[in-house]
């Protein structure tokens, strides 16, 4: 695969999920007026901290007049399972050129991970691999800048309720239905999913990096029993 | 209010934890089971991500008839399965979302 089609099947992977984070989008820019934050302020936040939930999380802990320090914690602990998307990605881009390593972990976001990992997994060897990253990083990247962007100009006008976020959990279906192809994997599927409902409640979306962890050790643990 | 200093450490973590383990790859000798972990993190991290949005209507279980999202999730998880096809899940999801809706 040349860097350009690499580049190019990575947006196409993305481009779908579009559907969904742009409406969200739209919102994060709604409120985060309305949480009386400045209208630049509020766009460049989707550039410099570039991270949906908690661009939402900020901009309310911001407008209800929360302390840095409580907010900085909140927003780490956000998005922390993000670094297991690093983990799961670091083997892959180990021989890149330190800018590339930053470019990318700068767009490593859970859209870009799960439109790249099915291509990425399926040749981990590919000489660009790094441009099909970057191809998903860069998408999701733009449509967000947009989308925010509008939902600022818009200001106080929240977009009609199209049902279009359905978008999202649709297409992590598509992608992480097909990467089941084993028992392990199956029960890792079924223990990070209920897990993720049980803890739904836990404060800062902590209950999600839980849960993953859930279905990791439940995947591993079944893999080692079938083997001996 | 003083914004972007705040913007810039929070972005400054998030960027951090993203880059946590592509910057240390080759600096450590993960441990074993730290290793056996990894291949399962496309699908435990995707599927956590997923699964509450099909199940819980405002925080609570919902797999009756007023969860729509829950039934046409599973009309897409069974498309998924049998097609592998991304568009196509999707486009059946939206339909049966739109159908159940309508139905109700």
């Amino acid at each position: 695969m040349t860097p350009r089609s690499a580049f190019l099947l990575g947006m196409r992977a993305l481009l779908p999920m579009l559907l969904g984070v742009a409406p969200f989008g739209v919102i994060y820019g709604v409120v985060a007026l309305q949480s009386g934050i400045p209208p630049l302020a509020a766009f460049l936040m989707s550039s410099l901290v570039f991270a949906g939930s908690a661009q939402f999380l900020l901009a309310q802990l911001v407008g209800a007049g929360a302390p840095a320090l409580l907010s900085i914690g909140a927003v780490g602990l956000i998005n922390l399972r993000h670094a297991l998307y690093s983990a799961s990605v670091a083997p892959m881009l180990h021989a890149l050129p330190r800018r590339w390593k930053l470019l990318l972990a700068y767009l490593l976001t859970d859209e870009a991970y799960a439109a790249a990992i099915p291509h990425l997994l399926a040749d981990p060897k590919s000489p660009t691999a790094h441009w099909l990253l970057f191809g998903a990083g860069f998408a999701l990247w733009a449509g967000w800048q947009l989308s925010t962007l509008v939902g600022v100009l818009l200001g106080a006008q929240l977009p009609a309720d199209l049902g279009l976020d359905f978008a999202l959990p649709l297409t992590f279906i598509a992608i992480v239905v097909p990467l089941i192809d084993s028992r392990a994997k199956f029960v890792a599927a079924l223990a990070a999913g209920a897990a993720a409902v049980l803890l739904a409640s836990l404060p800062y979306k902590t209950g999600l990096f839980a849960a993953a962890l859930a279905g990791l050790a439940a995947g591993a643990f079944l893999q080692r029993v079938e083997k001996r | 209010m003083n914004w972007l200093p705040l913007w810039l450490v929070c972005g400054l973590i998030t960027f951090a934890i993203r880059y946590s383990f592509i910057a240390l790859e080759g600096y450590y000798r993960p441990p074993g089971w730290f290793v056996r972990w990894l291949p399962f993190v496309p699908i435990a991290a995707l599927t956590a991500l997923t699964v509450p949005d099909l199940l819980l209507v405002a925080g609570k279980l919902s797999v009756g008839g007023d969860n729509p999202r829950w039934w046409a999730g599973l009309i897409a998880i069974a498309i998924a399965a049998r097609w592998k096809n991304t568009l196509l899940t999707i486009a059946g999801g939206f339909a049966a979302l739109g159908l159940l809706n309508f139905l109700r």
